[in-house]
């Protein structure tokens, strides 16, 4: 019996080990890429610890005035990135939540069947509306800009929110809301007082999606974008480690920087994750 | 529920309100996604290409020729390969993983908030990652191998259309394998104690708890892990465009990059129309395939 | 938690209201005199400092229009002006496009033809080959603006170390010189080329048929790939690769990376385009400064250079035609383009014999030969694109010998009856 637990143990351990060297493994080699020195990077054999460390590529990029350098786009496009996430977030859950609210007290039947149909535009693929979206975008001058990718955003990420919301509205007991209506208060008021402030957990995870979401695409922002007015930081990755990748180190310090918003609030936030995915899970 | 269902149908203003509730959200998404939706829909039905002058309606001709042409079929396969072995390995190592970090010990608490890095990466800064450390010239991954004594020269990871398919592969279940394995430990957390102990007492070992306790528990969690990576890897794009862009001999174009490849490169839109409408039937098929089963879950 | 809550709540407010503000601001500064969008290519040829200091310079002599330049990276350009065109509601006014769009743009009818606007002095200062990359049949759709062909660099230490002085006249000679450096242990893969599934392949690709006395596509577009030349050529590009001449990650490799190959010292040959004699002779970025030899691509049957050009274009939506016209006269004036000659040497013939000019003599000869004897590739059918792209594919297969070479070009035949026909 010892044994088997001392074995159990080892296993438990090395594949604890395991598990974090293969998802940490990749990511530090990326972040030892970009604080490296270029001949460290293209030394052969490899040093692994870099002989010469420094942190200027972070510098130029936070500080630097050359319009026409790399680490200037990359600059620019986070700080669009951060618009657009902060934007699209704002505009999804300002008409994502009040119709979740409407899709679960309209009556299981209809509100399960008008979630999927939201839901379903999820399955085509982008390309299919590009083209047509870029000549709506045109038509309302908001072509190349940020407040054209947050409208175009808030079309994907919007039925995403009704759906997570969805599930946290159906899981409030309605004899509180009854208790409110014998109170006196209207709908409206038992949707702004009881429901919201209830779901407020639903309400933080699906904002951390949402933002999410809006961070990580690419191809919407690829066509819709040409200039640093709203090109974000995917776009500019894209740009730099095409053909140009030249400077591996100053791309992979774009990348750090990149992924270190939604790292930072994933980790932060991880239990509001967590609760957001089982809601996923277990209420599909 | 049935009472609060009847006050919200029943009254007029009740209508009102939740037609003023519903309105905001269906401007925005049917109107950003339907008109597209329906104008391509009519593209997909005219020989729309910009080089020839005209745009005469031409049926399903589209739909069928792209149907009979080989490119459009290896692209397909191409496409199920990666949507299988990926979506496959990300359940098989999401399963593990949840597994784990369903014991306890001790960094169990961290272990589960470091599995979030790879998800939470951008796609693009993923891609550009692994390309990085793929280099055929001073990738991590050949100075690895070779340090180790298992490959003698440095070897480009990328540079065979069979070989990068893969590369590509273990870069998008890298990324992925967290969030399945977040579903299911989730799911694992739902499933009553007392059912292992009453399975203990039948005499069930570990490997019998765990096919007739924990993988029928692990049902709803799996078909959503299964459902909503289907519909990604079918969909799969942008690693595949910062990665390879469809290359070595299209060895890594999948059916979305065809797809951009035929109406950008080659202007013809109704066939790019065409196509895209292809794949959202593939998908919305499979996902009709999935969804009934998960009915049938919630139901039995 | 809280705190971090708050945190996060009040950077999402001020984020968003920024995003307010300078969207506003934005929309009030184009009601100005005339505005020109102008798009362009980065990280090639001029460099975009270069460029805004041309603008700067043309908004000084011109005051009543304005430019806004966007840059590009050259793999997105073509996508976004066909996005941008094809909307019918297009933004860009003056556009940069290489050279192998003009036939495909002009009958999409994206850009304007500017024939009756073509001056005396084009006509007669600009070497014809060089101005004709803009003609789809009679008309000129647009004046090229930077001129480039591929040339042949050696590392001069290498071959110095290997008993060599001169470069190699013929592919073959180049062969036997790479076969020694191989043998003498010098570099283990003596020639590195851009071989990626890219235009950059079929670019080498073209050279090399030319130079071997082939053809890809007849004047009328009738596949020509299959006949002698042309598969030697491919047959010869195979071997290289076969005999460990060739770097074996050529095939995945696209100009930048030969460039970074050949700066490394890991290579005695490459072939590139003008941009990188001023670049790996650059001490702060290359290993090989000082050691960088230029030469006239070699010759099978004779030393052909594959053009490799861009021009200026009006797009059909703009409304400002004569404006952008102005632009395009003033961007490939000798006088602008004399003093950036190290990015891009001129158009224009004489001012490669000025004394003025500003680029290295040694460049500027060997580019003299070269440009006499420049060749597109198949650019003039309207379906060059889908061509190429499938021809990226036959090569490829080739290459990574999936397929031998014949194999491998067969289902092209079809490809091409069917293009032309307009059936694909």
């Amino acid at each position: 019996m010892k044994k088997g637990n001392g074995l159990r143990l080892v296993a438990l351990y090395g594949g604890a080990l395991l598990t974090a060297v293969f998802v940490l493994a990749p990511f530090v080699w990326l972040f030892i890429s970009s604080v490296a020195s270029n001949a460290d990077l293209l030394s052969r054999p490899l040093h692994w610890w870099p002989q010469h460390a420094t942190l200027q590529r972070y510098l130029t990029i936070l500080t630097t005035t050359d319009m026409n350098s790399a680490a200037y786009t990359f600059r620019i496009a986070l700080w669009n990135s951060l618009r657009l996430a902060a934007g699209a977030t704002v505009l999804s859950l300002a008409v994502g939540v009040p119709a979740a609210y409407a899709l679960a007290r309209i009556g299981v039947r209809w509100g399960r069947v008008a979630t999927f149909f939201f839901l379903a535009t999820y399955m085509l693929p982008p390309i299919a509306l590009i083209v047509a979206l870029y000549i709506i975008l045109g038509s309302l001058h908001l072509r190349d800009t940020v407040s054209g990718l947050v409208l175009v955003y808030t079309s994907f990420i919007a039925p995403y929110v009704i759906w997570i919301m969805r599930g946290y509205f159906l899981s409030i007991p309605t004899e509180i809301e009854e208790a409110a209506f014998v109170d006196g208060c209207s709908r409206f008021d038992t949707f702004w007082r009881i429901a919201l402030p209830l779901s407020l957990p639903g309400l933080v995870t699906t904002v951390i999606f949402a933002v999410l979401m809006a961070w990580d695409e690419f191809f919407y922002a690829m066509i819709l974008t040409s200039s640093l007015a709203a090109k974000t930081i995917p776009v500019a990755i894209a740009e730099f480690s095409g053909q140009h990748m030249v400077d591996y180190g100053l791309v992979a310090a774009g990348g750090v920087l990149a992924a270190l918003p939604p790292v930072l609030i994933a980790l932060l936030l991880q239990r509001y994750i967590i609760q957001g995915l089982v809601a996923g899970a277990v209420k599909g | 529920m049935s009472s609060t269902q009847k006050r919200w149908s029943g009254r007029r203003e009740e209508l009102i309100l939740a037609l003023v509730f519903l309105a905001p959200a269906l401007l925005v998404t049917f109107g950003v996604i339907f008109i597209p939706l329906a104008e391509q829909f009519w593209t997909s039905f005219h020989r729309y290409t910009l080089t020839i002058p005209g745009r005469p309606f031409v049926g399903l001709q589209n739909y069928l020729s792209a149907l009979s042409d080989p490119t459009f079929w290896q692209a397909m396969g191409r496409t199920f390969y990666f949507t299988l072995v990926s979506t496959g390995l990300e359940l098989i190592l999401g399963l593990l993983m949840a597994l784990l970090l369903n014991q306890r010990f001790r960094g169990q608490g961290v272990l589960r908030a470091l599995i979030l890095i790879p998800w939470a990466l951008p796609t693009i800064v993923n891609g550009m990652m692994w390309r990085w450390i793929y280099n055929a010239d001073y990738g991590a991954l050949n100075a690895l191998l070779t340090q180790l004594g298992l490959i003698s020269h440095y070897h480009d990871w990328l540079g065979s259309p069979w070989m990068a398919m893969n590369m590509v592969i273990v870069a998008d279940v890298w990324k992925m394998t967290p969030l399945v394995a977040l579903l299911l430990l989730a799911n694992l957390q739902t499933i009553p104690g007392e059912l292992y102990e009453a399975a203990s007492i039948d005499g069930a070992g570990a490997i019998g708890r765990f096919v007739y306790v924990t993988l029928p528990w692990l049902r709803p969690g799996l078909l959503v892990s299964l459902v909503l990576r289907t519909i990604e890897a079918f969909k799969v794009f942008d690693i595949i465009f910062i990665m390879t862009r469809g290359g070595p001999a299209n060895g890594t174009q999948t059916i979305a990059y065809y797809t951009y490849t035929q109406a950008f490169s080659s202007l013809q839109f109704g066939r790019g129309a065409a196509l895209a409408y292809l794949t959202a039937m593939f998908i919305v098929l499979l996902s009709l395939v999935y969804f009934r089963l998960i009915r049938e879950d919630v139901y039995s | 938690m809280k705190r971090i809550m708050l945190g996060l709540a009040v950077v999402l407010v001020i984020a968003l209201a920024a995003g307010c503000g300078s969207g506003q601001t934005a929309k009030n500064q184009t009601t100005g005199p005339i505005t020109l969008q102008f798009l362009t290519m980065k990280q090639a040829a001029y460099s975009d400092e270069h460029v805004n200091a041309m603008i700067q310079k043309f908004m000084e002599q011109n005051p009543g229009i304005k430019v806004q330049v966007t840059f590009v990276p050259y793999e997105s350009l073509h996508d976004k002006i066909v996005t941008d065109q094809a909307s019918g509601s297009g933004q860009y006014d003056v556009v940069l496009v290489d050279e192998i769009w003009p036939a495909e743009f002009a009958a999409a009818n994206f850009i304007q033809d500017v024939t009756n606007r073509i001056t005396p002095q084009m006509q007669s200062g600009i070497n014809p080959a060089v101005l004709n990359i803009m003609k789809v049949g009679d008309k000129y759709y647009g004046v090229p603006w930077i001129l480039d062909t591929k040339f042949l660099y050696y590392n001069k230490k290498m071959l110095a170390e290997a008993g060599f002085k001169d470069p190699p006249k013929t592919w073959d000679e180049l062969l036997n010189m790479a076969k020694v450096i191989k043998q003498k242990k010098i570099v283990e893969y003596p020639i590195v080329w851009s071989w990626g599934q890219a235009e950059a392949v079929v670019c080498d690709y073209a050279q090399l048929v030319y130079s071997f006395g082939g053809n890809i596509l007849g004047p009328d577009g009738s596949p020509q790939f299959q006949t002698d030349g042309a598969m030697d050529a491919l047959k010869w590009m195979v071997g290289t690769l076969k005999d460990g001449l060739s770097n074996p990650n050529s095939t995945t490799y696209l100009e930048e990376d030969v460039r970074q190959i050949f700066q490394q010292g890991k290579a005695a040959f490459a072939l590139n385009w003008t941009y990188m004699y001023g670049l790996a002779n650059d001490p702060k970025q290359s290993q090989v400064a000082g050691d960088v030899g230029i030469a006239p691509t070699p010759a099978a049957k004779e030393s052909i250079g594959v053009s490799g050009s861009m021009g200026l274009a009006i797009t059909k939506s703009t409304k400002y035609p004569d404006a952008a016209w102005k632009l395009i006269e003033f961007l490939t004036s000798e006088e602008n383009q004399k003093p950036y000659a190290s990015d891009s040497l001129p158009i224009w013939t004489d001012a490669l014999n000025a004394p003025d000019l500003n680029a290295s003599p040694e460049l500027v000869s060997v580019a003299k030969e070269q440009f006499a004897s420049m060749r597109g590739r198949p650019e003039f059918v309207p379906w060059y694109s889908q061509f190429s792209t499938d021809l990226q594919v036959a090569l490829q297969n080739a290459l990574l010998r999936k397929e031998s070479p014949e194999d491998a070009m067969k289902p092209l035949v079809d490809q091409v009856k069917q293009l032309a026909s307009g059936q694909k």
